[in-house]
């Protein structure tokens, strides 16, 4: 298990336990993390499970894949931070991580 | 189906979270009349529950196919959990399989025996695979995909009869031919569970009628997803729209009205499939299109098809492993914008480009 917290942009956060081997995705849509749709499910064909990930725990994610480097070349309000969180896998190493949700979400 | 996926991240949400959420979730209670009336519902085991507002999301079942042997044990459809699990239980020892249908349903299943290594044969009725949803392009594009991946394609084939004695043996066609199969499966679409509304006196025309806020001809109930026939105002018609993207939209929008909120922006409508090393997404549908435009190269399997009208309107957009076109293809879809095919085809005119080209 790993502690997220989600920031939304209003600046309310909610700390969720995310199980290891599932995505940030799936642990915000459990936990109904407003903001966070994931219309596909997690198959990286929507964007809108898009989130801002806190500078200092990019280093530790799994690295972008090609699908999800084009998909948020092409989303609304993106930054460098910017991650799909259908496409994060949750380890033991992200007990911590922070992420906000975007304002155009909602 | 491929194991790659534990059922338990499959839930929309945290069996906690409906608690938390202050959601009294009664599991295994079937509903089976509304009286709309004296507003209560009534289930099964003889339960009622009065309501307010009222939200139907019956969803849909599969259609069944009128077939002699369809009853035998390895024949499939392919709905829920279950049927995912003893179906891809089933493949993992079996050698031929047949498919009764070419929808996504049959082509995802198809691709994934393939990667188990089945022989696979599809049956279908119409002239081409995907007919009911996707243009003659991409329907011959899938053909030739899944043919090259060894797939066998019979189209304007019906089937006769299933043969076996209490499993599965093989499938008859209506020309006589014997297909050996082990185990079949059946994808020919799905039938709107819209019995126990119609019972209630809510008009019903394939599916329950609902207005833009997904409101049923009675005013204090909704009915949302597959089981509901919804105006598709971009293409002035209705219809319904089987697609987990309409069912979440729809929901937002019930949910907005019965709160007395602004119903939330409508996105166009859309789709995707995965389907070996491709990533299907489309957005719009084809109605009223003229002419398709193909933008990048259908031989290396990364292109998009730009179906457009005679006045070169974008209506509808398939992309194969090309979510650029996607994503902004949606948004030109949405502006109605109009683009010449020679710019639509010129790839050296980026996608981000595309919208600075639009004609009046």
């Amino acid at each position: 298990m790993a502690k997220i917290t989600f920031i939304q942009h209003n600046g309310k956060s909610q700390d969720i336990e995310a199980t290891n081997g599932g995505t940030v995705m799936e642990a915000a849509t459990k936990h109904n993390v407003p903001g966070i749709d994931a219309d596909c499910g997690g198959a990286c064909a929507c964007a809108t499970c898009h989130v801002y990930v806190d500078d200092a725990w990019l280093s530790k994610l799994n690295p972008m894949g090609s699908m999800e480097e084009s998909m948020l070349d092409f989303a609304d309000n993106v930054q460098p931070n910017s991650r799909l969180s259908c496409q994060i896998v949750v380890t033991e190493d992200l007990d911590g991580l922070v992420v906000t949700v975007p304002e155009s979400q909602f | 189906m491929l194991g790659q996926m534990p059922a338990e991240r499959l839930f929309f949400k945290a069996e906690e979270q409906w608690e938390k959420d202050n959601i009294d979730l009664k599991i295994d209670e079937e509903i089976i009349s509304i009286d709309a009336v004296n507003k209560s519902i009534k289930s099964k085991t003889g339960n009622q529950y009065e309501y307010d507002k009222l939200i139907i999301a019956t969803g849909s079942k599969v259609r069944h196919l009128p077939a002699q042997g369809a009853q035998l044990s390895g024949v499939h459809y392919l709905k829920t959990i279950k049927d995912s699990d003893d179906l891809g239980a089933e493949l993992d020892n079996a050698k031929n399989l047949v498919i009764i249908g070419a929808g996504y349903i049959g082509l995802e299943v198809a691709a994934c025996a393939q990667k188990k290594g089945l022989n696979v044969t599809i049956i279908e009725a119409a002239p081409r695979i995907l007919a009911r949803v996707a243009s003659p392009e991409l329907s011959q594009f899938y053909e030739n995909v899944h043919e090259s991946a060894g797939v066998k394609i019979l189209t304007q084939s019906g089937v006769a009869k299933i043969n076996g004695a209490q499993k599965v043996e093989s499938v008859t066609l209506g020309d006589g031919t014997n297909i050996d199969a082990d185990v079949v499966l059946i994808g020919i679409g799905i039938i709107p569970n819209d019995e126990i509304a119609k019972s209630a006196g809510i008009i019903c025309n394939n599916g329950i009628d609902v207005d833009e806020n997904a409101k049923t001809s009675n005013p204090d109930i909704y009915a949302c997803g597959d089981c509901a026939n919804r105006m598709v105002d971009l293409y002035g018609q209705r219809m319904r729209l089987e697609s987990v993207h309409n069912a979440i939209e729809q929901a937002k929008l019930a949910a907005a009205n019965i709160m007395g909120q602004n119903a939330p922006k409508l996105d166009v409508p859309w789709f995707w499939s995965d389907q070996y090393d491709l990533k299907l997404q489309i957005a719009g549908l084809a109605i009223g299109a003229t002419k398709t435009i193909i933008r990048g190269d259908m031989a290396a399997r990364k292109f998009a098809l730009f179906h457009i009208d005679d006045e070169n309107r974008i209506l509808a957009i398939d992309a194969i492993n090309s979510p650029p076109e996607f994503l902004v293809g949606k948004n030109l879809i949405a502006a109605r914008a109009k683009i010449a095919p020679h710019i639509l085809q010129d790839t050296n005119i980026s996608v981000k480009e595309l919208a600075n080209h639009a004609q009046n």
